[in-house]
This record gives C-alpha cells, structure tokens and sequence, in this order.
C-alpha cells in the first residue's frame, strides 16, 4: 500500500440500509490518487458515483475497507476531525452552485477563508487572485442572483480554489449549464490543475466533462470496471 | 466572521425583519403591561395611603397594637403640638387627623321621635378648614350626588343609599349615638350637608362623612385623634423616604416604656399592604414569563421557517468545513442581536406608550359619567426604573431559546446526503 498517495482506497465497500436489508452501493474499491490527477468518476445512474465522491471528501463513512485522504483515515474521523480536514484541504463544486444568496461574489469566495481564520490583507489577496482565476474581476460586488447559471458556477470553482486546496470534488458540476458554459469552466480547472496542481476528481456522466479527464473511471453497480488514463482534448 | 454574519443578517430580511418585530412587538407589551399594573398597584397604594393608612401613619404604641378595634380611648392626645413639631421635623410633609368612629344614627321625625336608624360606619377628616385638601384627597369631588360638602363643624355627607334608607336628606337632621373617647354616652345632633356614592359596598350600606371638629367635639376629643396620617411630598409612595421619615420619628417620639407615646408605621409595614408589594413582584414575573414562553413559541416557528429557506447556505457550510457547533453558535449570536435591536425599539415603543398613559391616563370616570368616591376613575401607568431594562428579559430570552430550538435541526443533518440535497 503506497501511503504517500494523495488517497488511497482499499477494498471500500459501502452499504445502506433499505427497508429490513441492505444495499449496496460499493463493492470492493480498490482506487489511487497522485497529487494533480484531472480524475472523473463516470458511469450510469446509480453506479456509485456519488456515494464515493462522498466518502473521499469525508461527508460519509465507509462500510468496510480503508480509506485513506490526505494522510486522514476516513472510517475513524469524528465529524468535528472530518469538519477540519475539508476546511483546510478540499473544496466542493455543486451541481446547483449553491451560493450564499445575501452575500457578495466577493463574500461568497472570502467565506472558506474566513473559517480558516486567514488576516484580512491575505484574504483579500487571495480572493482577487481566484476572481482574476474564473474571470470574476468585474463582478466583485454582484449577488448571485444578478450572474448567468455559468457566472454562478464560475463563482463556485473560485470559492472552492480561494484556499488552494490539495483537493476539489466536483459532483456534475456541469449538468446545469449549456455546452458554452460547460467547455468554460472545465477549461478553466484545466487549467487550474496544471497551474496548481491541484487535484480534481469529478462525478459526471456528462461526455463533454468526460472530454477534458486526464483519468476516466468507469463505475457499474458499485465496482470499478475499468480505470484509463487519457490523452485528452486539453493536452 | 462575526461582521461577515451581521451582513448577512442585515441583507436578509425576512431573517431579521421577522424576529425583530416580533421582540419588539412582545417587549412593547412587556414593558407597557408592567408599567400599567404598576400604575393600578401603586393606584391600589394611594388609595389604600388616602383613606387609611397615609405614606405614614402615626398613632399611640397602645392604639397601635389594637387598631384593627379602632380603640378611640386609646388616641393620641395633643396632637396640634405634635402637628407643629412635625411641621418643623418634616417640613415638605403635610399630616392629617382622622378618626374612625362607630355608632347608631337616628332619624327623627317632626315631633322628634325616632323614625329610622341604622348602625353607622363613619370617618372624620378635616373637611371644612380654609386650605384643606382632604376634600381632594378623599376623592369627594365627583362622588357628591345630594346637596353640598360640608360648611360647620356639625354638617356631614352620608352614603346616598344610606340617606334613602334613613328616609332623610340635605337640610335633615340625624342623631349621631356613639362613646366619647372617656367611655361615656354620646348623643349628638348633626345636620347633612350632601350624600356622596362610596362605591364599595359596605361604606355605601353605612357610611358617614363627618368633618373632625365635629366629631372631636362629640365624642369628647378635644386636642386629640385616633390616627395622625402623613403624606409625603412625592404622589407615589417612595418607599424608603417613608422608612426614613418612620425611623427618625420613632428614634425621636417613641419611648417604649410610655404606652401613650406615638409611634409611626409606614405603609409597606401595614399588614395588608405588604401582600400589595409581593403581589407587585410576583406579578412581573408571571407577566414576563408569559411573554417569554408565548414570545419563544412564535420565534421558534419563525427559527424553524428561517431554517427551512436558509437549509441550502447551512449545507454548504458544513461541505466546506464549518463544524456543526460552530453554525449554531453563529445563529445565537445572530438572535442576540435580533434580540438587542428588538428590546431596545419595544422598550422605547412601549416606555412611550407607558408615559403617554402616566401623563394623560385613561379615564373611565368619563365613561362611567358619574364618579365614585373609593373607586379610581382614572388609570395611569407608572414608569419606574426597571421598565427600562426589563424588556430585554424576555426579548434577549424567547428569540434565543427559539433559536436554540429550532437550531436543534443542525445537529440532526447528515453530510452524508449534502452532495444529493444541494443537487436539487
Ligand atoms: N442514503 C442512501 N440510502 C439508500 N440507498 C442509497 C443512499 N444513497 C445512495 N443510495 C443508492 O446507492 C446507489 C448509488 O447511488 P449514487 O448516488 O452514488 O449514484 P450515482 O452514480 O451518483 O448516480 P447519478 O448519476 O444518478 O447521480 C443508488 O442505487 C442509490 O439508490
Ligand atoms: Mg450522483
């Protein structure tokens, strides 16, 4: 078991409880990540997609096997543990953005950094920075309900990079935008993967997220069914 | 972070602008219902001080263990020195003589023969010296129905029905058989002057008006008094002025091993007053209670609904990292300041309210057209200094223990379903 991977899975099995039985929806995960892979996560409805996004950013706890992120076992992390470990190392992208209504684009991206507890001369370094990133600069004092679902979405890969993270979850973060704005922000973590080196790991069943993968792992009922790496549109 | 969620409170308002009017709507009527039973109990107070227990009251240590049987041969004798000494003791303070006295009173008819009689409960007062203010005191003003106040020392008012009963009115003359204070018999020819409305009921059945010269005269009590009443300058009862007034003045005149000897009480000693002042108390804290249960239940609701629309931003917190504890001590933090901001405006809205009801009061001797003698006619709130904290009681209170409750949700969310819920 290489230990100095960004994260490793070992026999990961996850099981709900359904009715008096149980489902389930891991079977046996076997699964590495190195720093800056570009990974998705493909497969039909209903595969496990997910459930597994879930596990790797310690919202969920694994059935059986080891799960291990950024140097945390993830079955014997209490919530407080797992609260600390998403704050300082990952970021999550939605689906539906899920932006903070009443609050400013700039808000909206300073917010992880406050948690973080970060100066304020930092933070607002920071925040420019991830706003010139997604192309925001203009935008700095709109409310979310005055942006494009694009803008929005653009806003939410910003407020997920604002810290730097080691880690990005991305849950079919294009299935609210047209095609457009889809190729947009992918190429904008794209680029923001090579630049720094930051890791992604998307859901997606999408084929225009599918295009930019540098990794493509193919889920069926909760088993990894074939895991490739990819000479993508990107390179 | 802290400046992060107020901006947030203040944006949002249907998450503020709620909360905060309900606070301000409940301290509003917190801080005007305590002012207003304020105002009745300190009504209660002066009334009680008017007819018989004075801020003070000063009778001899004999008379004093025995009041409750109005003991006349026990009264305090020479009582316009010790009324003169007072003057210069207590200059600001006005005192007054009054007895309480207990008889039959006889109608005769034309040929002096008894025609009706009735036993009668009467009270003297300095009725018709030039500068009296008893007339005001006793609240007669409105509650003459026959004839006129009193002019010589042998006029009286008696209780309209009581008149009827007797068959007499103004211009008649009645009997008045009772003790002098020596234990003798006493019989004594009295004219009426008016018939006043009492307004409660056994002074009514029974009740006599009598000016204390009268009296005094009658019952052999020259120079003396059953009871010497003292009013403080202020018109509510002040409480420690009044223990002032009765320690020095007992320090002073009483001498424990002279019987005859004055002896003061202030009205909060007077056994029936002092369930006046803790029925004060323990009516506050009914009434704040109430307000803070009724207050919590509505801001627990409205909590609830904050929660329901605020369930997306509360996700993404936890996504992102924020612990569990750590949102809900940052809505507290938001309810205290809902809290602050809706006592203070109730308190203001509601001392407003109180002081416009203290100052004007609202008269229901106009309504009622004709006033009562020992019926107030009009009621005033009374503003005292805990009405200007005690609000924010209930208000801080109820809209954090509603937000404490409806909270209670967070602790109860799964992260592990954050990814399906913030997909929808
Ligand atoms: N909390 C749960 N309780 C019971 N069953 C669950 C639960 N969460 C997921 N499942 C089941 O596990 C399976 C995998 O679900 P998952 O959400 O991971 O699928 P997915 O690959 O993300 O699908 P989609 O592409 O539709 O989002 C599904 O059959 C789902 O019904
Ligand atoms: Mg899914």
């Amino acid at each position: 078991m290489e230990q100095n991977s960004l994260i490793n899975i070992n026999n990961l099995v996850k099981r709900f409880p359904v009715g008096k039985g149980e489902f389930t929806a891991l079977n046996g995960i076997d699964l590495t990540f190195e720093t800056g892979e570009f990974a998705g996560l493909v497969g039909p409805s209903g595969s496990g997609k997910t459930t597994l996004l879930n596990i790797i950013g310690s919202l969920d706890t694994p059935s059986d096997g080891s799960v291990n992120v950024i140097g945390q076992d993830i079955a014997n992390l209490n919530i407080k543990k797992a609260a600390v470990l998403r704050r300082q190392h990952m970021g999550f992208i939605f689906q539906t953005y899920n932006l903070l209504p009443v609050y400013t684009v700039y808000e909206n991206i300073e917010f992880p950094l406050l948690l973080l507890k970060m100066s304020g001369s930092d933070r607002k370094k920071a925040v420019m920075d991830a706003l010139d990133w997604v192309g925001l600069t203009d935008k700095i004092k709109s409310r979310p309900a005055q942006l494009s679902g694009g803008e929005c979405q653009r806003v939410a890969i910003a407020r997920a990079m604002v810290k730097k993270p080691e880690l990005v979850l991305a849950d079919e973060p294009t299935a609210n935008l047209d095609a457009a704005n889809s190729h947009n922000i992918l190429k904008m973590m794209a680029k923001l993967n090579k630049e720094l080196k930051t890791t992604f790991i998307f859901a997606t069943h999408d084929d225009k997220v599918i295009q930019y993968l540098k990794r493509k792992i193919s889920l069926e009922d909760g088993k990894i069914v074939n895991d490739e790496n990819v000479i993508n549109k990107g390179e | 972070m802290i400046r992060f969620l107020f901006k947030g409170l203040l944006r949002d308002r249907s998450r503020s602008l709620l909360p905060i009017l309900v606070v301000t709507a409940g301290v509003t009527l917190t801080v005007f219902a305590f002012c207003y039973v304020n105002g009745i109990l300190g009504d209660m107070i002066e009334f009680s001080a008017k007819y018989t227990s004075g801020h003070v009251k000063i009778m001899t240590r004999a008379y004093a263990e025995n009041k409750d049987q109005v003991p006349n041969d026990l009264a305090l004798l020479e009582v316009n020195d010790l009324i003169s000494n007072l003057h210069d003791d207590y200059p600001k303070m006005e005192f007054v003589q009054r007895i309480s006295f207990g008889g039959l009173l006889d109608a005769p008819d034309e040929n002096g023969e008894t025609k009706k009689q009735g036993v009668v409960v009467g009270m003297a007062a300095d009725l018709i010296s030039e500068n009296t203010k008893e007339i005001e005191r006793l609240n007669l003003d409105g509650a003459l129905r026959k004839g006129r106040f009193p002019e010589k020392s042998n006029e009286v008012l008696l209780s309209d029905e009581f008149a009827t009963k007797l068959e007499v009115s103004p211009g008649d003359k009645v009997t008045l058989i009772t003790s002098t204070m020596y234990g003798g018999m006493s019989i004594q020819n009295f004219v009426i002057a008016g018939t006043i409305e009492f307004g409660v009921q056994f002074m009514d059945r029974s009740g006599m008006i009598a000016d204390i010269s009268g009296i005094q005269n009658a019952m052999d009590m020259n120079d003396a008094c059953g009871e010497l009443l003292g009013f403080l300058e202020m018109a509510n009862y002040d409480d420690i002025a009044a223990l002032n007034v009765e320690t020095t003045f007992n320090e002073k005149y009483t001498d424990p091993n002279d019987e005859f000897s004055p002896v003061m009480t202030r009205l909060k000693n007077d056994s029936i007053m002092a369930g006046y002042f803790e029925y004060m108390d323990g009516a506050v804290g009914i009434l704040i209670s109430i307000f803070i249960l009724a207050m919590s239940i509505v801001l627990w609701n409205t909590g609830l609904i904050g929660g329901l629309r605020r369930y997306g931003e509360i996700g993404v917190r936890l996504a992102i990292g924020e612990e569990k504890g750590h949102i809900y001590r940052s809505m507290i933090l938001e309810s205290i300041f809902v809290g602050i901001i809706g006592s203070f405006l109730g308190t203001i809205i509601g001392l407003g309210f109180s002081f416009w009801v203290q100052e004007v009061g609202i008269n229901i001797g106009e309504i009622m057209k004709n006033s009562k003698m020992m019926v107030p006619s009009v009621f005033r709130a009374h503003i005292t200094p805990t009405a200007y904290y005690l609000g924010f009681i209930p208000g801080l209170f109820s809209v954090v223990l509603g937000t404490m409750l409806s909270g209670i949700g967070i602790y109860k969310r799964k992260t592990a379903s954050l990814f399906k819920e913030l997909e929808t």
